[in-house]
């Protein structure tokens, strides 16, 4: 047991912090109430490497590990929650699980290009009517003589409308129910027959894109197969058990930013003649938050570790930190709210942002319910 | 083109420094250690001048055995090599420091010097000229730019009254200020590499210190804001504290 970064990982936790306070603060919240990606950003990052942490030097990456996409992905999220979907959309979605489950010649042709963000990567799973019961998708693939084609519909897609290499999920052979899921990679926005169209109605996370897809007979070519026929549900599940894992880092990101930001405001902030840190309730507040980043922290990074070691597969540690890290973000957002008073109901001030960032962590990539599911199935399983 | 950078470890300057028991040092318990921000400006330069005209960049750094680490970040940025002279004591002054680093520098080739205008600690401004007083070459401080023709380096630097444009022979010193670069971020395969490239750890030699720290304090606590009154009628009020108490105008 060793609790001690390297010197490596502390100098990349560095790198992480600089640039979310140099690169992304000084214009965070103009581009949030803009609505504003930008996809320039994207290839900043992944020139540093921050995409490549998990894949291997011979695909373009640089094989730092989970652990240390999860503590990048904590130092953009304290600083802009919406910047860290890229880890999500660029490398542990669509680039790892390629990795897995490609061909050579897929992994060449798509893993270095979202590794140095030439590709914008996505994954398409929830419909409008399927959301955590996945099984119940009801996108079609129809193979043809050279290929498949595509009819259905698919809802909340991060990168849906600027994404040139997705993931999609669809039924090959609908009557083998979760046997009959296949997994494609996709063109999202140069494929005739498939449309995207943003969707601008979200609570929060602005800068980082959601739309809705419908696909209408896109014929897609025979290679665009990821796996076999049939092995869709399996490689959903691979899929989501790692961006989980750069939902709770960006779960802890937020949790963190609050207690900092709610900490400093106590210490400044005087009534009745005294900084309101030095108020009882207002410290058993402050104290809560920092135990319980403190907890989602440390179990985030356990998460990460094991798939280090080698068991990526790591179900039941990874839905403990989910479930854990964005229920802790949603309650530090809530609590850092009340320390700040009318402050906090502000757009002047962040912790309205982290507050309506840290509500979709109890959605994405799995709800807080399927992720409780998970954990008590696991236990209880004889 | 021989490059050496000098770089310090400094604390963070996010830190709350704390006086230690001895009243006059720095308590390092809880204190992050970073590359000294005018070095970073050094270490950057250095490398745009390799890039540019190719050459050869040694890091130089006095300290504990943490300056490793900031040596390191310099290598992740670019740098290749490096030399660290070794001191755990703390015990010495800017001209023990000069010494030391102008006696390794003699061992090696140099043809450009860089470092820090200051470190952001002791801000005494101090070793860079103090190198080149020792080593007898020029010494250009803050600079703000800097290019080369002909064997000769070309300076900006500015003063109160405008921008100075210098020549100097080389081999010199230079000091960066703030504007010379903006410091790239070191990518994380860099970080990686940055561990396998060659450091070679000497004992430094210094002179016992002849300026002594006999007290640290703690600057006076900022007494509280006045609010004199408001709109247009507050305005005689403050132009009279500002001109007789704060004596400002």
């Amino acid at each position: 047991m060793n609790f001690q970064f390297t010197e490596e990982q502390k100098a990349m936790i560095e790198v992480g912090k600089d640039f979310a306070e140099k690169e992304i603060l000084p214009t965070q919240e103009e581009d949030e109430k803009a609505h504003r990606f930008r996809p320039e950003r994207v290839k900043q990052m992944a020139e540093l490497g921050f995409f490549g942490c998990v894949i291997p030097e011979e695909y373009g990456g640089n094989a730092t590990g989970h652990l240390c996409a999860a503590l990048l992905t904590e130092e953009i999220g304290r600083i802009s929650a919406s910047w860290t979907l890229p880890f999500n959309m660029q490398m542990w979605g669509p680039a790892f699980t390629i990795l897995n489950f490609g061909n050579e010649e897929q992994k060449q042709k798509y893993i270095p290009a979202l590794v140095n963000a030439d590709l914008i990567g996505a994954f398409a799973i929830t419909e409008p009517n399927s959301g955590s019961d996945v099984a119940g998708m009801g996108t079609t693939a129809t193979k043809v003589d050279d290929g498949y084609v595509l009819n259905g519909q698919k809802m909340w897609i991060s990168n849906a409308h600027v994404s040139n290499c997705s993931l999609v999920y669809a039924y090959t052979d609908k009557s083998k129910k979760h046997k009959g899921m296949s997994c494609f990679l996709v063109d999202l926005n140069n494929t005739p027959g498939i449309k995207t169209a943003a969707i601008e109605t979200k609570l929060g996370l602005h800068c980082a894109p959601t739309g809705e897809i419908s696909f209408e007979d896109a014929k897609i070519p025979k290679d665009a197969l990821l796996g076999n026929e049939g092995d869709g549900f399996k490689i959903c599940m691979f899929q989501l058990n790692n961006t989980r894992l750069g939902c709770a880092a960006r779960g802890v990101g937020i949790a963190r930013a609050c207690h900092e930001e709610a900490i400093k405001y106590a210490m400044d902030r005087t009534q009745f003649g005294q900084p309101i840190a030095e108020f009882q309730m207002i410290q058993e507040q402050l104290a809560e938050m920092v135990v319980e980043y403190e907890a989602a922290r440390l179990l985030v990074l356990k998460a990460a570790f094991e798939k280090d070691q080698g068991n990526i597969g790591n179900t039941l540690s990874v839905s403990t930190a989910k479930f854990f890290a964005a229920e802790t973000a949603v309650k530090a957002s809530n609590t850092a709210m009340k320390v700040l008073g009318s402050y906090s109901y502000s757009s002047e001030y962040p912790v309205e942002r982290f507050f309506r960032d840290a509500k979709s962590l109890q959605a994405v990539e799995g709800t807080s319910n399927i992720q409780k599911m998970i954990i008590a199935r696991a236990v209880t399983a004889k | 083109m021989n490059i050496v950078v000098c770089v310090k470890r400094v604390p963070d300057t996010e830190t709350k420094i704390r006086i230690a028991g001895d009243g006059k040092s720095i308590d390092p318990t809880g204190v992050e250690f970073v590359i000294n921000p005018f070095d970073e400006f050094a270490v950057e330069e250095a490398i745009r001048i390799k890039e540019k005209q190719g050459g050869d960049i040694t890091v130089l750094s006095l300290g504990p055995a943490d300056a490793q680490t900031i040596m390191r970040k310099a290598y992740a940025m670019g740098a290749e090599k490096g030399v660290h002279l070794s001191d755990e004591s703390g015990n010495c002054d800017t001209l023990a420091i000069a010494k030391a680093l102008a006696a390794q520098l003699k061992e090696m080739p140099y043809d450009v010097i860089l470092m820090g205008k200051q470190a952001v600690d002791l801000d005494d401004s101090c070793v860079g000229v103090q190198v080149a007083n020792i080593l007898n070459i020029p010494v250009v401080t803050r600079i703000i730019k800097l290019e080369f023709a002909n064997g000769k380096a070309k300076i900006e630097r500015e003063s109160d009254a405008g921008t100075e444009i210098l020549e100097v022979t080389l081999p010199a010193v230079f000091t960066a200020e703030k504007g010379l670069n903006e410091p790239r971020y070191p990518k994380l395969m860099d970080i990686m590499k940055a561990k396998k490239k060659p450091l070679d750890q000497k004992n430094a030699q210094l002179d016992p210190p002849k300026l002594q720290v006999v007290k640290m304090e703690y600057p006076p606590a900022r007494a509280a804001g006045k609010i004199v009154g408001e709109g247009a009628d507050a305005a005689p009020a403050l132009v009279n504290l500002l001109v007789n108490e704060a004596k400002v105008i």
